[in-house]
Parts: structure tokens; C-alpha cells; sequence
């Protein structure tokens, strides 16, 4: 595996990197040493707009920029990007369905020490509700860097959600584009699904390693893009396997298991049993230590794996 | 100073767009016509005399730009536009009806010349911001024209939105305050008081004229002298009177939103000379 790094560092390179090619400005509030929009900033000062603590007016100052032709990138933190905003992002850029992209970091509990206030286990929720709202989740820094492109050069509002946490990358986009809506299978297996999003993608893959070992086979799903979601690729593995587990550093309401729960109760009706935040707040701790305490880890992963598999009808 | 066949002439226009908004809001059997009668003549300046605008181009890219901040009082602006030649003036009486274009709150997407969505308060000043800065950017010469309700000031976006023109020396941006004194709840120094809001864009950094809403000397005054202000924004806090032209409507709280019966629908349109 290469070299860790959070989402939210490659987003910052991406749109540095991108700026070269493509004519886009980027907001922020405050956060730009944060968020990493600060890497796009040093480089292209007149096509950044820092619109300090006031994130209610960025949406809306990006919805204008956006009715008048521009691409505008709006960062912030999760909480406030799609909690504090969300209705400035419903009403002025999802309504009008405006060519904005969210770049929401700090999503998740791997916050860490900030504690509850900052760590945001809705934003997924609150997100794809919105209709026309594309949600993207990316597992690394290579699949970050492969969506920001792909966002660019689709025609429509996006949210973005990157994490603060390093993380290993597992994805491969060498040659190859993010195509919104897709969801790949990182690796084949007949008796288990494991959807995961975001950094818990690279946890299913261990998971899919600790089963082997049992002698359970799990196929690892990555799925990058919560809405609109792959209900093709995970339909033909539900089909397959009978049994599903998805992972998402996101509450267990209205995130990635509850938009595949939806899926299948319509296409293939099997177990589907979600690892993610409890309908609970976080804490304050170390990333590690809150990933043990609210079970993300590929233990938890494992352990569903088989309750799923026990669960699936004979 | 204009001339007197000039302003009998916006008069009249502003007459229409009266009737309009009377017509709109009777068909539709609900709406707001309180707040639309008291931005009728400042709307009839904006789109016969002040705006660089293409009626048959709605998205001319050069245009000026209006964004209706309090999108409550979409009638106004709806009979502007048709009245201006945007759509067919017969369409007004499909207001809020299902199947029509014409959304209780503007919607860019449906209505040929509305710039931007609206309807939940305080978000079009940011839009309005938006398209400011864009022109900045860009170096295009359009302005850009946002009105705002006194009641509507009392959201916290408005003073995010006004922070950030000032800070960002948007002097293309023109802000009209409808100081029509009323809100749903009652006067707005009652309900939660957002005056002195020429105290406030001035501390904000804003420019700021006071004047006289259905005063056509003084509307086009304030907007020649919108557009000599250099490095930023400009405010004009236009006192008005809500329900303006209909004698029952007139600083009448009630007639914020709710739409005439048969009879009272009679009286307005004696009142407007219809």
C-alpha cells in the first residue's frame, strides 16, 4: 500500500493540481489551512474567495457564481457545510439544481479530539435527500483526486466528503476516470457482500482477508458515489452472495447502508446489516480509540459478515 | 430630475403591473399582494428604465441582473416581466396554479427572466453577492440589483451577505431595501426591530440613500448615484407603503398574505383605475 494520506490533503492537491487545467474559483470559510483549500490558494489567489465564518453565505454566494457561469468549489467542514448550510444548499443550489461543488471535510468521527459539536455522522443523510444531489464518498486519496476531476466536468451540484484522518490507498485510477454512479468490486467472493465508502473501504478489504482465513469469502464492493448509487453492481452481488454488510464512517440512519438497504429491499430483499455510528454522538479521543469504541474496525466488519451470513435465508 | 411625460409614463406602467399583481394574486386565491404593491414602482424603474436587459434573450449573458431576495412577492416581479415582454401578460392569472410556470416563489428554471430562485429569506442578497463578484471576475460590466425586505433583515444572512460585498468592494451590486414597516407578526419594530437600516449598511460599509419609494425623482436619483460609487456596494433604504394603490391594503398588516375576495377584488381594481 502506498503512503497514508487524508482525503482532505488530496482534495486540496486535486483542485491546486486541476486549477492548472481548468477555469474553476474556490470558496471557503475560514478553514482554507483546514481544509487544504490553502494549496489552491497560494497558487491562484485571484480565483479564491475566502468568505469567513459565515458559511450560510458562501452556498448562496456559490449558487450567484454558478448562475452566472462560474464554477465555484464551497469548502468547509462537514458540520457546517452540510449541517449549518443545508438550507441554503437545498434552497439556493440544489432547487436550481446550480453547477456548485461541496468540498466538505472533517466528516466522520475521526474528528477526533474536537469532540461531538465538529464531528458529523449526518452529512450523507442530510445530502442525498436533496433531489438532484450527486454525494460522493472517496476511499483514498487517489480516488479523491480521480472524483474532484470527474466533478469538474459533470454539469450539476456535487457534495464532496473527505476525512482529516491518513488513510491507505487502495484504489487505482491510473488510466482511468471516476465515472460517477459507479461502485467497483475490489475483490470477488461468493459468500458475503461488503459495501463499504470513504476510509472504511480499505477496512473491508482486511475483513475480506481475516474471513479467508475462516474460510468465508467475501466480495468487497467500493462504492464512491452514495447517490445516485450503483444499484446494478450491488444488486448482481446481493444475488450472488445472499448476505450484505455495508461500512461507512456515518451514522447508521440515512448514509450508505440505509441507501443500499433501500436499494435491495426493491431488487434482491437479503440480510442487510450496517456497521457505522450508532444513533449516537461522538467524543472527544484519539482516531484509534474512537474507532474501536464506535466499532469501525474489520473485527466489526467480520463479525456482521457472519451474522449476515447466518441471517440469509437457506 | 425626469420629465413629466417620462414619469406619467412609469406611472402608468406601474399601474399596470398594480393591476397585475391584483390579478395574479385574486386567480391564484392566495399570495402576497401587501409586499408586492409597495415595490411595484421601484420594479417598473429597474425594468423600463434602469436595467441592461433582452426580453427576448432572458439569458443574454451581458444583462443585468435582478434577483428578487424577498421572493414573497414573486407577483411583482412576474407582472414586470410580462409587462416588460418577457412572457404573455394572460399567464399572470396562473399564478400558483398546478401545472404553471409561475411558482408561488421565483424559480429560474420556469421563468423566462427571473435570475435566481428564491423565496426563503435572506439567501438571494448572497446569490445577488455571487453574480457581483463573478462580474468582478471576469471583468464584466453587468450590475446587479437585489431587493430585500425590512423583514427579511432580520435574518442573519443578510448581514453575512452584506459583510461580504462590502469586504469584496462589489460597487456593482445595488441593494433596495422595501421598508414597508410591516411584517406578518405586525410592525417590524414590534415583531423584532431591525432598524436603523441605514445606520447599519453604513456601518456594514455600504453606501447608503434614503428616499421615497413611489417617488420616481427620487428612485431615479438614487440609482444615478448608485452607479458613481466606487469600491463599495450601494444600499437604498426606499420607504414604502405596503399594499400601495389599493385603499384597503394600504398599511394594512393583513394584506400581507392573503388574497382579495370577489368584492374586495372589485374594490382594488376601482382603486387601480382597472
Amino acid at each position: 500500500m502506498a503512503e497514508k494520506m487524508a482525503t482532505r490533503e488530496a482534495y486540496g492537491r486535486a483542485l491546486a493540481e486541476l486549477g492548472e487545467t481548468y477555469d474553476f474559483v474556490v470558496l471557503d470559510a475560514d478553514l482554507a489551512a483546514a481544509t487544504k483549500t490553502e494549496l489552491f490558494r497560494k497558487k491562484f489567489p485571484d480565483r479564491f474567495f475566502d468568505c469567513g465564518i459565515a458559511e450560510g453565505n458562501m452556498m448562496g454566494v456559490a449558487a450567484g457564481l454558478a448562475a452566472a457561469g462560474q464554477i465555484p468549489f464551497a469548502s468547509s467542514f462537514a458540520m457546517f457545510a452540510a449541517g449549518r448550510a443545508f438550507e441554503q444548499v437545498r434552497n439556493s443550489i440544489g432547487y436550481p439544481h446550480l453547477n456548485v461543488k461541496i468540498g466538505a471535510t472533517h466528516a466522520g468521527i475521526t474528528v477526533g479530539e474536537d469532540g461531538a459539536s465538529h464531528q458529523c455522522n449526518e452529512d450523507i443523510a442530510l445530502m442525498r435527500v436533496i433531489p438532484g444531489m450527486t454525494v460522493i464518498c472517496p476511499a483514498d486519496a487517489a480516488e479523491t483526486r480521480a472524483a474532484v476531476e470527474a466533478a469538474l466536468k459533470y454539469e450539476g451540484p456535487v457534495y464532496m466528503r473527505f476525512g482529516r484522518y491518513a488513510v491507505p490507498t487502495v484504489t487505482d485510477y491510473t488510466g482511468r476516470p471516476f465515472e460517477i454512479g459507479k461502485a467497483s468490486c475490489l475483490r470477488a467472493g461468493n459468500d458475503v457482500t461488503i459495501a463499504a465508502t470513504g476510509f472504511m473501504v480499505h477496512l473491508a478489504l482486511e475483513a475480506a482477508d481475516q474471513l479467508a482465513v475462516e474460510g468465508i469469502s467475501a466480495e468487497v464492493i467500493n462504492v464512491p458515489t452514495i447517490k445516485p448509487l450503483d444499484r446494478e453492481t450491488l444488486t448482481a452481488s446481493a444475488r450472488k452472495t445472499g448476505a450484505v454488510v455495508t461500512a461507512e464512517e456515518h451514522s447508521v440512519i440515512g448514509g450508505l447502508g440505509s441507501a443500499v438497504a433501500e436499494c435491495l429491499t426493491e431488487t434482491c430483499p437479503v440480510p442487510v446489516l450496517k456497521v457505522g455510528v450508532q444513533d449516537v454522538f461522538g467524543t472527544s479521543g484519539s482516531v484509534p480509540a474512537l474507532l474501536e469504541a464506535y466499532g469501525l474496525t474489520s473485527d466489526e466488519i467480520c463479525r456482521h459478515a457472519k451474522e449476515a451470513i447466518a441471517a440469509r435465508r437457506a | 430630475m425626469l420629465d413629466t411625460q417620462k414619469k406619467q409614463a412609469l406611472a402608468e406602467t406601474a399601474r399596470q403591473i398594480r393591476i397585475g399583481i391584483i390579478e395574479g394574486v385574486y386567480h391564484a386565491g392566495c399570495g402576497h399582494p401587501g409586499g408586492s404593491l409597495s415595490i411595484a414602482d421601484i420594479m417598473v424603474y429597474l425594468y423600463f428604465e434602469e436595467m441592461r436587459i433582452r426580453p427576448d434573450q432572458p439569458h443574454w449573458k451581458d444583462r443585468d441582473r435582478f434577483v428578487l431576495s424577498k421572493g414573497h412577492t414573486a407577483p411583482a416581479l412576474y407582472a414586470t416581466l410580462a409587462q416588460r415582454g418577457f412572457f404573455p401578460k394572460e399567464d399572470l392569472v396562473t399564478l400558483r396554479k398546478f401545472g404553471s410556470y409561475l411558482q408561488g416563489h421565483p424559480d429560474m428554471k420556469k421563468v423566462p427572466g427571473v435570475d435566481m430562485s428564491t423565496g426563503s429569506l435572506g439567501q438571494g442578497i448572497s446569490a445577488a453577492c455571487g453574480m457581483a463578484l463573478a462580474a468582478k471576475h471576469t471583468g464584466q460590466d453587468y450590475r446587479v440589483y437585489t431587493m430585500v425586505g425590512d423583514g427579511e433583515s432580520e435574518e442573519g444572512e443578510v448581514w453575512e451577505a452584506a459583510m461580504f460585498a462590502a469586504h469584496y468592494k462589489l460597487d456593482n451590486l445595488c441593494l433596495i431595501l422595501d421598508l414597508n414597516g410591516l411584517q406578518i407578526d405586525g410592525p417590524i419594530t414590534e415583531v423584532m426591530n431591525p432598524t436603523p437600516h441605514d445606520e447599519k449598511f453604513r456601518a456594514f460599509g455600504w453606501h447608503v440613500i434614503t428616499i421615497d419609494a413611489h417617488d420616481f425623482d427620487a428612485i431615479a436619483a438614487a440609482f444615478a448615484e448608485a452607479r458613481t460609487i466606487s469600491g463599495q456596494p450601494t444600499a437604498i433604504i426606499a420607504k414604502s407603503i405596503k399594499g400601495k394603490g389599493v385603499s384597503y391594503m394600504e398599511n394594512q398588516c393583513a394584506w400581507h398574505g392573503q388574497a382579495p375576495k370577489e368584492d374586495l377584488y372589485r374594490v382594488a381594481l376601482a382603486d387601480l383605475g382597472a
